[in-house]
């Protein structure tokens, strides 16, 4: 259960990113995080696991003040949040198997780290994961040698290897073709709702956050100003969000979606993911 | 003020001209005039006492006359000179690379707090603000003649240069891949050990390996100020006017310096 109130967050240069921001994430749900450049999306989940530190505010991750704690705290609650980034930020030189088990780095020792010798379980579940993912057969590739749907699949992978209470999602698509994008956003989602993680995803594309969330927080200029399910997503939030502009073709892109979901139809578009990776 | 024409219209061109450094034409005019004059004064104020050029062109030919040819009979203490050069850059190297890592993390700005990265900066910059040779004549008065200046000498080059280039290389990384490290819950020396290790090691060596071939040149050199090695002989064979032995010794240190240089080469051929 993630709970902020009155998040604020100014930056040394003056520039004002949050302004007072509150929501809380009960249950196990995806919410999409909207708004235009600049509107303190990448902030906000920043301030999560407090890669940015906060100006003011409260965060609270099932009742631990995520604000107060010591340095040596701090690491242990982020072993229980996983990150997820849009330039993937996997560690290029490494293996696709040891860009996995950074995700563990948090609970093993330094020699285990040195000499790589992870616990039996954790190699278990990266391969596991890999076969979820698609990429069996991948894991004594370098990461520089993977194109960019395959290292966002190790990038996911990598944050659900922290077996995390939370997942916070940065633009995982923003660099990624049309057709990747879907790929990588329902296997986000799916491996969300298989895992009870409750999820936080930055997107600047309001079609892929209407199709693929059970929530939308929309900001405006560091102030939350739409908090609700797709389906209240109108022309008139949107324009509440970005500001004016003809809004009928996204928000009729995003009703053909709801109807289509109504056909089953990730089964192929599984089978057509595992086509373009083999 | 004037309208931009259609992107259709064909007639008459508008007028442009290139962007110059220094838009003033007097003024560039000007700074030209002044660096050739300026060039020709100090040609004319040099002291070029052309008696003295024409005394040296026979001692020249003489000098060489009397080098060749090369005498190679005192080899056993060509071999020793060279083989202590060649240990005193293979010591100072290694060490250097052991030195270079701390010194190198502390230099990171992205990763230390300021002050220990102002002091580790510190160190880089005054260690490189001295030419080896004042370095070398600073250690021999402390340590008395010998390869241990030298060594010492070619260590505080080594170590501030490998441990700059480390330090740049950690700095130049890009900050998404230690962030996410970092999200994971991972420990600063995890960090170095998992993402800034591989990132930095195999540049960190291909420098380490040039520093070596490095080191094996400026051994000869500092060998002249009475540091140790091959050069320590080679002043000594000028100073007794042994020209023939001198090019016995300047040919070993170029073949010297080609294997050195050669092998650095492979070496880090082989490191891509």
């Amino acid at each position: 259960m993630l709970e902020i109130s009155g998040l604020s967050k100014t930056y040394p240069t003056g520039t004002v990113a949050l302004k007072n921001v509150s929501f809380a994430v009960g249950q196990p749900e995806v919410v999409a995080v909207i708004g235009p450049s600049g509107a303190g999306k990448s902030t906000l989940i920043r301030c999560i696991n407090r890669l940015v530190e906060p100006t003011s505010g409260k965060i609270m991750l099932d009742d631990i003040d995520i604000l107060a704690l010591s340095r040596r705290d701090l690491r242990r609650m982020r072993r229980r949040i996983g990150m997820i980034f849009q330039e993937y930020h996997l560690v290029e030189r490494l293996t696709v198997m040891e860009n996995l088990l950074s995700g563990r780095l948090g609970y093993v020792g330094f020699w285990r780290t040195y000499s790589r010798k992870f616990p039996p379980e954790d190699i278990k579940a990266a391969f596991a994961l890999l076969d979820r993912v698609g990429l069996s057969g991948y894991q004594n590739t370098r990461a520089d040698a993977l194109s960019g749907g395959e290292r966002q699949r190790v990038g996911i992978s990598r944050a659900l290897m922290q077996r995390p209470d939370l997942l916070l999602v940065d633009e995982p698509t923003a660099s990624l073709d049309p057709k990747t994008s879907r790929q990588i956003m329902r296997i986000l989602v799916e491996l969300a709702h298989e895992c009870d993680t409750p999820t936080l995803v930055n997107l600047h594309d309001v079609g892929l956050a209407q199709s693929f969330s059970d929530r939308i927080i929309g900001l405006r200029g560091g102030e939350l100003v739409f908090d609700g399910p797709p389906e209240q997503v109108t022309a008139q939030v949107l324009t509440e969000i970005y500001g004016e502009e003809d809004w009928s073709a996204t928000v009729r892109r995003s009703e053909d979606e709801s109807n289509k979901a109504d056909s089953p139809h990730s089964e192929s578009e599984e089978s057509m993911l595992r086509e373009s990776l083999a | 003020m004037t309208t931009a024409p259609a992107l259709t219209d064909r007639g008459n061109a508008p007028q442009w001209q290139r962007i110059r450094t220094v838009e003033n034409p007097w003024v560039r005019k000007g700074l030209a005039a002044a660096a050739l004059f300026y060039l020709l004064w100090s040609t004319a104020t040099l002291e070029i006492n052309w008696a003295r050029v024409a005394d040296g062109v026979p001692r020249a030919v003489d000098m060489i006359l009397r080098m060749l040819p090369p005498n190679f009979s005192r080899w056993s203490l060509l071999f020793r000179g060279t083989l202590e050069s060649v240990q005193m850059a293979l010591a100072a190297s290694f060490l250097g690379m052991i030195l270079a890592v701390p010194v190198g993390i502390c230099g990171a700005g992205n990763l230390v707090p300021k002050p220990l990265y102002l002091v580790a900066r510190g160190f880089i910059i005054l260690s490189r603000t001295f030419h080896e040779i004042i370095v070398a004549i600073f250690f021999v008065k402390i340590f008395g003649f010998g390869p241990l200046a030298g060594v010492l000498t070619l260590l505080v080059s080594s170590t501030s240069f490998i441990s700059k280039m480390l330090a740049e290389d950690i700095e130049n990384m890009p900050p998404g891949q230690l962030e996410a490290i970092r999200a994971t819950g991972a420990s600063f020396p995890q960090l170095l050990i998992y993402c800034i290790s591989p990132q930095a090691l195999p540049r960190y060596l291909g420098v380490s390996i040039y520093r070596l071939d490095a080191n094996i040149r400026h051994s000869t050199v500092v060998g002249i100020v009475g540091a140790g090695g091959i050069g320590q002989v080679l002043a000594a064979s000028f100073s007794r006017y042994d020209y023939d032995f001198a090019l016995a010794i300047l040919l070993t240190i170029v073949s010297l310096v080609f294997v050195g240089e050669f092998f650095s080469n492979w070496v880090r051929g082989q490191l891509r």
